[in-house]
């Protein structure tokens, strides 16, 4: 195809801006189109890459949309049974402490099934760092409702809304992990414009950072979007994410070098 | 006198066509395409020279798909 506006004559590597890092396998991505995951997958690899310690890292994907990252991360990767990512990451940490170990988890993986061991993870003052994506919505499975899903939220198994009377409210688990005295660096982000991406990369670069000091959990929630859940056009999802979420999930660090924020006491 | 001039290069055949990079470009650089991919998406192209190089669109792009130049360059 002719491109009208192109300027090959810019595009010397002197005048290169911004690259695809090339510790993600090229290939394409298996999530939906406009999926925040591919921009998590990005700035992870990126922060790795600035810290040079892609060979020293070991990375768990778990169960759900982000199930294939092993196959994305061009780092060592490992599976873990659902929900059960924290609990592989202490033995992986406790056997070799010297390697920088991460879990990637979504909102059905760490907030559902995996209460139990994220919860002891961090109470135990483990030291690895989870990374939780939170869409609110089961995504892989077809968009059922998940402990994350904001009241009133449809999903395929709350058609009508969430009712609290009878389904519960929303899990704020990062903001309950933050109370344990186990966790040393506990931060919410998203990742829907250029701003939010930056500070995101800059929050997963502290969260590895806490791994050298060794003082427990570093935890980065990324509230993301879910468009094909969510039944919206990407752009339109984003949106929606800033209207909804965010009241309910606030963006801000929570607890940093083991104090909490004010707002929170 | 000196501007900054930036370009990008989209890799058409993996952009999935989502537009997140239509909304975070401030210079409305980024458009679809009207021609499919291969794998049947509509693709971002770029449809004016006020590009600056920000990298605004390949940081928000899910599937990291858009590559960024800049430089400086000298305009009558």
């Amino acid at each position: 195809m002719e491109e009208k506006f192109a300027h090959p004559e810019l595009r010397t590597p002197e005048n290169l801006v911004y690259k695809r890092t090339d510790l993600l396998v090229d290939c394409p991505l298996s999530y939906c189109p406009g999926c925040g995951h591919g921009v998590a997958h990005r700035m992870l690899m990126e922060v790795l890459e600035e810290k040079e310690i892609a060979s020293k890292t070991i990375g768990i994907s778990p169960v759900g949309c982000s199930v294939l990252a092993y196959d994305f991360l061009n780092i060592d990767m490992l599976g873990a049974a659902h929900g059960r990512a924290p609990a592989l990451a202490t033995a992986i940490k406790r056997l070799w402490p010297s390697r920088y170990v991460f879990t990637y988890q979504g909102d059905g993986d760490l907030a559902a099934i995996g209460t139990a061991e994220t919860i002891h993870a961090c109470n135990r003052g483990e030291n690895f760092t989870i990374i939780f994506i939170n869409n609110g919505i089961y995504g892989m499975t077809g968009g059922q409702m998940a402990p994350t899903t904001l009241p009133g939220m449809r999903s395929s198994t709350s058609p009508y809304g969430r009712d609290t009377d009878i389904m519960g409210y929303p899990l704020k688990i990062t903001e309950l992990i933050a109370q344990l005295p186990g966790t040393y660096y506990v931060t919410r982000q998203s990742v829907h414009t250029p701003a939010a991406v930056r500070k995101t990369k800059k929050a997963l670069r502290k969260a590895f950072d806490c791994q050298d000091l060794g003082k427990g959990i570093s935890f980065v929630e990324i509230v993301s979007n879910c468009n094909s859940g969510w039944k919206m056009t990407p752009v339109q999802s984003n949106k929606w994410m800033e209207e909804n979420m965010f009241p309910y999930y606030p963006i801000g660090d929570i607890k940093v070098d083991g104090e909490l924020i004010e707002k929170l006491k | 006198m000196a501007k900054i001039k930036g370009d990008i290069v989209v890799n058409i055949e993996r952009c999935k066509g989502c537009e997140v990079c239509i909304a975070a470009c401030p210079f409305m650089c980024i458009a679809m395409s009207e021609e499919v991919n291969s794998k049947g998406y509509l693709f971002a192209i770029k449809v004016n020279d006020d590009c600056t190089g920000c990298s605004n669109c390949a940081l928000v792009c899910p599937d990291g798909v858009i590559t960024v130049y800049r430089a400086k360059v000298t305009v009558e």
